[in-house]
């Protein structure tokens, strides 16, 4: 648009995302290579405000990191004391027996119970304190490849108009160029997608598989507070085709962080994730929990649940991908934090390498991480998502325990993911429709109070965000297939069917938008492309998300 | 004790406001107004319920209510009261904070309770929390919202008036002009009555069956984001937590089915009418008076029956 | 001519504040902080009475905890000469922070002292007035259109009902009503530059200014709900509630 009117500034590294990754590599940057410049960009308005997250963390790489991080006060302050895995049927729930030996990744020992959006904001002024330069409120809108090399990011412009010409404030995005540039955006970035793209970095690996949590943080009574519990399930409301289960976790100053994971593998289009994550809540084993709290919180997030077989090749000439970008969540456990920090560390010991020997690719990058227990990590756990996707949730939960008691992850087999989320769909009238109670305004509660409570915004004079490629495809295959499925796995509200009955048409309230991603992903017709809106827009996460 | 009101009013009137303010005085002890500006307006005063004297300070350097000689005047007079009191409006605003900076007080402006002569409840943080505040000033300066008091009534009272010499102040303002808006609708943030429609309108053509029922209330014209976005009206005209915020005496809300943004904006009106055809719609958890049904039935009956 | 302009950081105002459910107060520990919308404002109407050049430099001041630098930055970024913040604690009332200004007035000596008409957290909309009264200046207050000719400046002032203007000689205080200016983004290589921008920190006590509060906080709580009211039957059954029973129309 107005590429000569746009400032430059050369950095060493260029880190485009502020979570656990792109922060640790900062900081291992800077523990390194003092003169290393290192200069790292957020989306959100601060460090924090776009972070969803259980969580229960390990601290192994974070101890690697900043060993003395309890005297540097990192606010990782409740650990896990209690852990429950639950097995619901409609009414009662059963509690897995045994659980550190049949589910030997999901036990919490030594971990624990952290807001990861507070721990990246420590994680930001100890970075900030080793000269890291951090700019939150700016998003890569652009990848920069010069000669086949990435040579760092733009950030959007500002105050272009809903129609796109150039508003009274308008202000041209800046070339932040980099010697290497690292994508730490989180699962599914967006110029991640872009850079795969461009140098084929998924070719010969299966596809990623994803899964959209929603988040919300209760209040509740001090009596009621058991700090240090954790309690997972699975079963009802699922059905045997769909990944998905809750948890539920006591932390803080009597707060409770309550949230369902659905794989976006599931078949049915009707199914709505929002409402089942509501639902859940009125089972007797969740509902115990939060009656009398208040709901103070609410937030959702797309995971990368492909594990090591969807990995792509992780370098590029001029950076790499780090974290969730890359897909290093540990499924089974649910856990990314760590092994997005570790990822992060690698990459940033390989930067330092390749800076000094001048190397256009870091490539030592992917060798550090075999040879770490990252890889170990994801290898012991490769088989035991896509064994449910292959056989079902309760043959998937056989095959996972006897791969835990038995071949302890070591299976000299490999199961693979064969299709993209957005291909399993199936169309409306071979589906069957949920009977979603309404929402009752103490337990649950519809979309836009929810989002509400997200505190999202986005300046509403922009272009919108969300693009829809195609348009006329919206009305064959969204709505004549499949009816719309976006007005219901998004979280926010976001696609809405207006004129439902006459003329059908697709409104899309752009600014409710809480960049979980999943439109990017589930689209059947892979017909919406998520872009960063204006920098600074989104949600705006309190503490304790 | 006695409290000492200052009484707005505008062109040779005392606004509805500064009645409020009275009743919100009566309840701290005996009360005295300060009139600045023509005799009728202080022979008016005089006749308020519950006023017991009226200081009448007559002078040009008075006459438009300017900030800087009667923050002056009331600093001169404050040495007989316990308690400075006036409406929140424009003038209290501007006024009030100014006196109490000379009498070295903290002035606690919007009050909509009083729980003690020295204890007083006002809205923080745009009225999503309410915070009761204690003084330890001797004097006490306050501002009140008026929709939290009702007026005192104009008739019925027989108080004494008393010319005040006026006091010397720093010349350095002056009055230029004044302009009042006259378009035919008043503007939505300060209208007494907003009609306000949303997506259940249909389109721009639809929307303007409302304007025949706001001309008959002398109500300004609002809208949700949805119907803003459907483009039946401009931006300006939204309400809620991205748009406007309004907070007037009626709101009357039309196929608008009350999402907690549009209600951010709209949730401290006095009275709230809803008309929607679906009676889950949360627009009724709010709303005073509710009709279920058509709106397209409704609003030309109600706009008739109101002629 | 120098313009000083006071610039506090509040609660963001796209966030919901949450009462503590002790009732001491609002929820502000992890919360999302900004400059207050309306001193955006007065940042702006003095960068462009710089730009204009009536103004030779714009100093914005703040009076709050260390991390209140970070107003104080942006504020720079947007475009803003240098900074002076005067640390105290958590936050201090208008009486005070007009004292501690009134201070920083007799140093800088400026010519018009801009602030925003109120601060989105407290809502006292009080501060101007009162700096404004401490130092004998005349005060241009809720602004929607500043002009200033030689040796005065004309406010268009938002009243009840429409618009008032009047004519202050300078030095004066003005406080920026929401329509006076839309202020503009703070522009990386604008917010890069800032940082090199001077910063003085001050401490309220070494100003010679008692910052004991008057007030005290008895309690904070959420106000009451609103309740459901009633179905009506018909219009005219309508119109008869709210002639009779409401008595609004
Ligand atoms: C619901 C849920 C529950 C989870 N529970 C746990 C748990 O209990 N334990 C655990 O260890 N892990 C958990 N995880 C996983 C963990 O949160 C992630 O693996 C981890 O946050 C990944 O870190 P990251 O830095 O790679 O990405 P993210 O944390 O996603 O951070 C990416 C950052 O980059 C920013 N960004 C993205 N694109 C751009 C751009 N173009 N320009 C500028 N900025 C950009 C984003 O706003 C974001 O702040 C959970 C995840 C979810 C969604
Ligand atoms: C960040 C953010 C900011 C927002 N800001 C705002 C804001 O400032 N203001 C705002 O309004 N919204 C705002 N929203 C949007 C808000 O969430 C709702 O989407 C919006 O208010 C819905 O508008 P509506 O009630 O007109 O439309 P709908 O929700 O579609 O409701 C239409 C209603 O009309 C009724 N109806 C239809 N036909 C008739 C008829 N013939 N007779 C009677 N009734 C009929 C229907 O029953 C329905 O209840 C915001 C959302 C977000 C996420
Ligand atoms: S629009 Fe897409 S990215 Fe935004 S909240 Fe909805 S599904 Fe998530």
């Amino acid at each position: 648009m107005s590429e000569t009117a746009r400032e430059s500034m050369e950095f060493d590294v260029v880190i485009v995302g502020g979570g656990p990754a792109g922060l640790a590599a900062a900081i291992r940057l800077r523990q390194l290579s003092p003169e290393t410049s290192v200069c790292l960009i957020e989306k959100g308005s601060e460090i924090g405000a776009h972070i969803v997250s259980g969580a229960v963390i390990e601290p192994r790489a974070l101890s690697e990191l900043l060993p003395d991080w309890k005297e540097r006060g990192a606010p990782l302050n409740t650990p896990v004391t209690t852990e429950e895995m639950l097995y619901l049927t409609e009414t009662g729930s059963l509690r897995v027996p045994m659980l550190d030996k049949l589910m030997p990744h999901m036990a919490n020992h030594g971990n624990y119970i952290v807001s990861l959006g507070e721990v990246c904001r420590w994680l930001a002024t100890q970075a900030e304190e080793l000269g890291v330069e951090i700019y939150p409120g700016f998003a890569g809108a652009e990848v920069l490849i010069e000669n086949n090399r990435v040579v760092g990011v733009a950030t959007g412009d500002m105050g272009i108009t809903r129609e796109g010409t150039h508003g009274g404030n308008y202000q041209p995005g800046m070339e932040l160029r980099g010697r290497y540039t690292l994508f730490a955006e989180g699962c599914r970035g967006s110029l991640t997608k872009q850079v795969m793209a461009h140098y084929d970095l998924r070719k010969g690996v299966d596809p990623q598989t994803y899964g959209l949590g929603i988040k919300e943080v209760w209040e509740i009574p001090a009596e009621k507070h058991r700090p240090g519990l954790v309690q997972h399930s699975f079963g009802w409301p699922m059905d045997d085709q769909t990944y998905g289960g809750a948890w539920l976790y006591h932390f803080g100053e009597n707060l409770v962080s309550y949230g369902f994971v659905i794989g976006l593998d599931y078949p049915n289009t009707w199914l709505s994730p929002f409402e089942e994550m509501q639902r859940v809540k009125l089972h007797p084993a969740f509902r115990k929990h939060l009656e009398g709290g208040r709901r103070v919180s609410y937030g959702a997030r797309a995971l990368s649940e492909g594990g090591l077989q969807a990995i792509p090749r992780l370098t590029f000439p001029g950076g790499a991908l780090i974290g969730d970008s890359a897909g290093f969540l540990n499924v089974p456990k649910i856990k990314g934090t760590h092994t997005a920090m570790k990822s992060g560390m690698l990459a940033a010991e390989a930067v330092v390498e390749s800076l000094a020997a001048n190397q256009v690719e870091p490539a030592s990058f992917t060798k550090r991480v075999k040879d770490s227990w990252l890889w170990e990590e994801l290898r012991t756990a490769r088989n035991i998502r896509p064994a449910f996707a292959r056989f079902g949730m309760k043959k998937g939960a056989l095959y996972a325990g006897l791969d835990a008691m038995i071949f302890k992850g070591r299976a000299p087999w490999t199961l693979h993911f064969k299709h993209q989320d957005n291909e399993v769909l199936k169309p409306a009238s071979l589906c069957e429709k949920p009977n979603y109670p309404k929402p009752d305004g103490q337990l649950t509660f519809d979309r836009l109070s929810s989002v509400f409570l997200s505190a999202t915004n986005h300046e509403e004079d922009q272009p919108v965000h969300l693009r829809v490629k195609n348009l006329a495809l919206w009305k064959t295959v969204n709505w004549d297939v499949f009816h719309a499925p976006e007005s219901r796995y998004c979280p926010a509200g976001v696609y809405e069917v207006v004129d439902e009955a006459t003329d059908p048409r697709l409104q899309i309230n752009a600014q409710n938008c809480v960049h979980c991603k999943t439109c990017d992903i589930k689209d059947p017709a892979q017909n919406i492309d998520w872009a960063v809106p204006e920098g600074g827009g989104g949600p705006n996460y309190p503490a304790g998300m | 004790m006695t409290a000492l009101v200052l009484l707005d009013h505008e062109e040779g009137r005392i606004r509805q406001a500064a009645l409020s303010a009275v009743t919100a005085a009566t309840k701290l002890g005996d009360v005295h107004v300060l009139v600045a500006g023509a005799d009728a307006v202080a022979q008016e005063a005089a006749k308020i319920a519950g006023v017991s004297k009226v200081l009448h300070a007559v002078d040009a350097r008075y006459a438009h209510e300017l900030a800087e000689p009667l923050a002056a005047l009331i600093v001169s007079l404050a040495g007989g009261y316990d308690h400075i009191v006036a409406a929140a409006g424009a003038v209290g605003k501007n006024v009030l904070p100014r006196a109490a900076a000379l009498l070295d007080v903290q002035p606690i402006p919007d009050v909509i309770s009083i729980v003690e002569a020295d204890t007083f409840v006002r809205p923080i943080y745009a009225g999503n929390a309410l915070a009761t505040v204690k003084s330890s000033d001797s004097k006490k300066v306050l501002t009140v919202r008026s929709s939290a008091f009702d007026a005192a009534a104009a008739e019925g009272g027989s108080a004494s008036v008393e010319v005040v010499a006026p006091v010397e102040s720093p010349e350095v303002s002056k009055f230029e002009s004044v302009h009042l808006s006259e378009s035919e609708r008043p503007e939505l943030e300060s209208a007494r009555v907003v009609v306000s429609g949303g997506r259940g309108l249909q389109s721009e053509e639809k929307f303007h069956i409302l304007d025949p029922l706001a001309d008959t209330l002398g109500a300004a014209i609002g809208a949700s984001r949805a119907a803003v976005d459907s483009g039946f009206v401009p931006n300006d005209y939204q309400v809620g937590q991205t748009g406007k915020i309004v907070a007037p005496d009626l709101y009357l809300a039309f196929g608008i089915s009350g999402a907690i943004q549009h209600l951010a904006g709209m949730k401290d009106s006095r009275v709230i009418v809803a008309v929607n055809k679906d009676p889950e719609a949360p627009i009724f958890q709010v709303a005073d008076y509710g009709i279920v049904g058509d709106l397209f039935e409704i609003v030309p009956q109600l706009t008739e029956e109101l002629k | 001519m120098k313009i000083v302009v006071p610039v506090k950081r509040v609660v963001d105002y796209n966030i919901k504040p949450r009462v503590k459910a002790d009732g001491s107060g609002v929820e502000t520990a992890g919360v999302k902080m900004s400059m207050n919308p309306f001193d955006e404002i007065a940042v702006e109407e003095a960068i462009r009475l710089k730009e204009k050049g009536v103004a030779t430099e714009v100093v914005v001041v703040s009076i709050g905890v260390q991390q209140a630098q970070d107003t104080l930055r942006t504020a720079m970024a947007m475009g803003a000469d240098r900074a002076i913040l005067v640390l105290s604690e958590e936050s201090p009332e208008p009486l005070a922070v007009a004292k501690v200004l009134k201070a920083i007035v007799a140093k800088e000596e400026p010519g018009l002292v801009i602030l925003g008409k109120q601060a989105i957290d407290d809502d006292m909309n009080a501060t101007g007035q009162m700096l404004a009264g401490l130092l004998g200046w005349g005060q241009g207050t809720f602004a929607g259109k500043v002009e200033v000719a030689d040796g005065s400046v004309r406010v268009s002032r938002e009243i009840d009902g429409g618009t008032e203007d009047v004519s202050l000689t300078l030095p004066a205080i003005i406080t920026a009503d929401l329509r006076l200016n839309e202020p503009r983004y703070a522009s990386l290589p604008n917010i890069m530059k800032a940082r090199k921008k001077p910063l003085e920190t001050l401490n309220a006590a070494d100003l010679g200014v008692d910052m004991t509060p008057r007030l005290t906080i008895v309690s904070v709580a959420e106000p009451p709900q609103r309740q459901a009211g009633v179905k009506v039957g018909s219009v005219g059954e309508l119109v008869e509630k709210l002639r009779n029973e409401a008595k609004v129309i």
